[in-house]
């Protein structure tokens, strides 16, 4: 990284924590040396931003796999992956692996899996894995569905102070549903569950995290009943952090309409009023962290019959896009849009970025947040093109990507 | 048309329909959902000429001679691929069936590489029953030849939603009645809905011809929102078979739950099973009906099964294969080249018209 010349990127609209100013930035050591009124010096890379938004490189909290070029192209410089691995993430040594994978242009965080081989019965080696990279713990794709072991999780983790990420989804209620009980889920036939699956998980995993003194953070929150139960544990102070993806604030379950496997997800897309639901707690607070929860899977897993394809969404060369429709409906503005995309998880993270500040590490991008493209699926960037919103027109892009203050050549 | 036709004798009703293809412009028979009430009412009548022929000592025609049927089952089928086989033998085709209990998906070929197989060899139509919600669709994407659902999981079944509306219709003419539809018929579909292709097809054609639908089963094994496809929802089978023309039976399909819903076929019959006493709360001459197979005892007595002048369950199956040779014949018209079936719809040039 030292042979790196320093950076200063000039002309540009720096998105800052609660404002957008015009000015230069300049990183040297891949860190973060000044912001504002600062000039280049001799020696310098310099890089006119023309205009464009400066903003701080995307903390992409939960995805499960590694795709680098999809990540650079959506302007994302570090991802926390999800230990949903083939071996799962349950070891030290496969953690460690995992946590040099992407470097030096996308640094891998690590979650471990919080029980071993994600089984949700036996505590994984969390606090090995932890000094071995691990920057958080997960529950996985599934939810813990026995109560006395997710709460000696929670102890546990909260001991080793490391926060968990949950998937909240009643087990037992959802079983093998592949929808959301409704109008659409009835007329296609699809083995489906009522939405409180998810609300009823909520509820039981904060009452377990309050007890345990541990930080939770539910990485999909879609249902109004779930975002008004982590609204109130907010208020009272415990220490819940809630996230979601772009396809459950931008889609409802009519997307399923003619059993179109890329809108086969997990939880399954809700009905409108829950996505307007989720759209309002992104608007007020409630919800923290927007992630792409990337996970690409080519036909042998999507071109089958819905309810047996694999649930999941490529999603990491659109998050940056989907998330600025929120700012064009002025549900949140540009700050805002980055705490979701940045700051937030990098804070869960613990790590060093996610704001334009001096001393944090120079992992940024200049965006067009105008620029207008086309979604297609066919010509993804990432390794594999199954996105409920292939054929959509979409605005914003990463024009530049600079990860400690080099650039990325996407 | 066809040289049949005009040996036919003529069908009770006839009605007006768009000319040639735009009578059912479709390629596919995937679900009633995507039909029209026309669109319905056509197959009906076209399926009446067969019913006839069905009752001859003689009944074969060489309609479909020449042409290869595939009827593909990847989920076993007793009734169904049997009247589908009839039905195409019946028109002359050659007809193959493919268990897919003995064929390569066992052995890990994907649905889609069987198609692309089937596709290959030909066929002028292929019949398709399937254990997945939607996987005749994702087949008919795929092939070039008309695709007939013969049910897809818990999805549609909609041959048997139209057999269902004709072995009703006759039996309602016989008694007087020549409606066009079924305009104020109240008819109480009673079973396991949740898991029922049957049922879905059935609500969709029936609420399109007109009737009420009610739908009764324990709260567990009832849909939500089916108010939204336009059938009231009960789950008291009294209240449910006050005063209705017509009760439908189904079985619970307990190879597709998962959990336990019901605590025992005993209590199930105690609640939910159609009894003569039963049948006296709905109205007089009620008919009662059963796609099969049942389970006597469980959802339906004997005595009300074998009802002469009451249960039409025998005439349903009856009316299976006269409906499935209408399907047949419309679908495969535009490959055989009949007149006004080809690529270009009958009376224009290429341009515009009104549908």
């Amino acid at each position: 990284m030292s042979a790196v010349a320093p950076l200063t990127i000039t002309g540009g609209k720096l998105v800052l924590g609660d404002s957008i100013t015009a000015g230069n930035i300049r990183c040297a050591d891949g860190m973060i040396e000044a912001v504002g009124d600062v000039a280049p010096q001799d020696g310098d890379t310099v890089v006119d931003a023309k205009g464009k938004l400066v903003t701080p490189g995307i903390v992409d909290f939960g995805v499960f796999a590694i795709d680098k070029p999809a990540c650079h192209f959506g302007g994302i410089t570090r991802v926390a992956v999800m230990p949903d691995q083939s071996p799962p993430l349950d070891y030290p040594s496969r953690v460690q692996l995992v946590a040099q994978s992407g470097k030096p242009d996308l640094w891998v965080h690590p979650l471990a899996a919080a029980t071993k081989d994600l089984a949700g019965a036996e505590l994984a080696e969390i606090g090995l894995m932890r000094d071995s990279g691990a920057r958080g713990v997960a529950t996985g794709r599934g939810w813990i569905a026995d109560s006395g072991a997710m709460l000696r999780l929670l102890q546990y983790a909260a001991m080793l102070e490391m926060t968990v990420t949950s998937h909240a989804e009643d087990s037992g209620i959802a079983g093998n549903a592949a929808a959301t009980s409704g109008d659409m889920a009835t007329r296609l036939g699809l083995p489906n569950a009522p939405a409180e699956a998810e609300a009823l998980a909520v509820s039981r995993d904060i009452m377990l995290a309050e007890m345990a003194g541990a930080r939770l953070h539910l990485r999909q929150v879609t249902t109004r009943a779930s975002l008004d139960i982590v609204r109130a544990a907010k208020a009272r102070g415990v220490q819940v952090t809630a996230g979601v993806t772009p396809a459950h604030f931008m889609l409802s379950d009519l997307a399923t309409a003619e059993f179109r496997t890329f809108a086969r997800l997990s939880p399954p897309l809700r009905c409108e009023d829950d996505r307007q639901a989720v759209i309002a707690a992104i608007g007020d607070g409630t919800i923290d962290v927007i992630a792409s929860g990337h996970d690409p899977r080519g036909p042998e897993d999507k071109r089958l019959p819905f309810a047996d394809a694999e649930p999941g969404m490529a999603g990491a060369d659109t998050l940056l896009a989907m998330t600025l429709t929120l700012v064009r409906d002025e549900v949140i503005d540009l700050p805002r849009a980055f705490q979701l995309l940045a700051a937030s998880p990098a804070r869960l993270l613990g790590v060093n970025c996610g704001t334009l500040e001096v001393g944090a590490e120079a992992d940024l991008c200049i965006v067009d947040a105008e620029k207008p493209w086309i979604i297609d699926s066919g010509q993804s960037a990432a390794s594999a093109g199954n996105t409920p919103f292939d054929g959509q027109p979409a605005q914003g892009r990463a024009l530049a990507v600079f990860k400690g203050g080099a650039s990325v050549t996407a | 048309m066809t040289s049949t036709r005009s040996s036919q004798a003529p069908a009770p009703l006839r009605r007006d329909y768009p000319a040639g293809s735009l009578a059912f412009p479709h390629r596919d028979l995937l679900g009633i959902g995507q039909l029209e009430r026309h669109e319905i009412l056509y197959l009906l009548d076209e399926a009446e000429q067969w019913v006839q022929l069905n009752r001859q000592s003689t009944k074969h025609s060489d309609l479909l001679a020449g042409l290869t049927i595939i009827n593909a089952f990847f989920e076993n089928s007793t009734r169904t691929l049997l009247s589908f086989e009839i039905a195409g033998k019946r028109l002359g085709a050659d007809v193959v069936n493919m268990h897919a209990a003995q064929s390569s998906v066992k052995k890990g070929e994907t649905l889609i590489d069987t198609a692309i197989t089937l596709n290959a060899m030909h066929a002028d139509a292929i019949v398709i029953r399937h254990g997945s919600s939607g996987a005749v669709e994702l087949i008919a994407s795929k092939v070039d030849c008309p695709v007939l659902n013969a049910g897809d999981g818990q999805h549609e079944h909609p041959t048997q939603g139209l057999l269902d509306a004709l072995a009703l219709r006759h039996a309602l003419r016989e008694r007087g009645h020549n409606a066009d539809d079924f305009t104020g018929l109240t008819i109480t579909i009673c079973g396991d809905i949740l898991h029922s292709r049957v049922a879905r097809s059935n609500i969709l054609s029936l609420t399109a011809l007109g009737a009420n639908v009610r739908l009764c089963a324990p709260p567990a094994l009832m849909p939500a929102e089916v108010e939204a496809m336009g059938a009231t929802p009960f789950d008291n089978f009294d209240a449910a078979l006050d005063g209705a023309d017509v009760a439908m039976m189904l079985r619970l399909q307990t190879e597709r739950m998962e959990g336990q819903f019901i605590p025992s076929a005993r209590e199930y019959h105690h609640l939910f099973g159609l009894t003569k006493d039963r049948l006296n709360r709905a109205a007089p001459d009620a008919l009662v009906m059963h796609p099969g197979p049942m389970n006597r005892g469980v959802e339906i007595d004997s005595e009300v099964a074998d009802m002469l002048d009451r249960s039409i369950i025998t005439r349903q199956v009856e009316m299976g294969v006269a409906i499935r040779m209408a399907a047949l014949d419309v679908l495969t018209r535009k490959a055989r080249g009949v007149d006004g079936w080809g690529d270009r719809a009958p009376g224009t040039s290429g341009g515009g018209q009104w549908v």
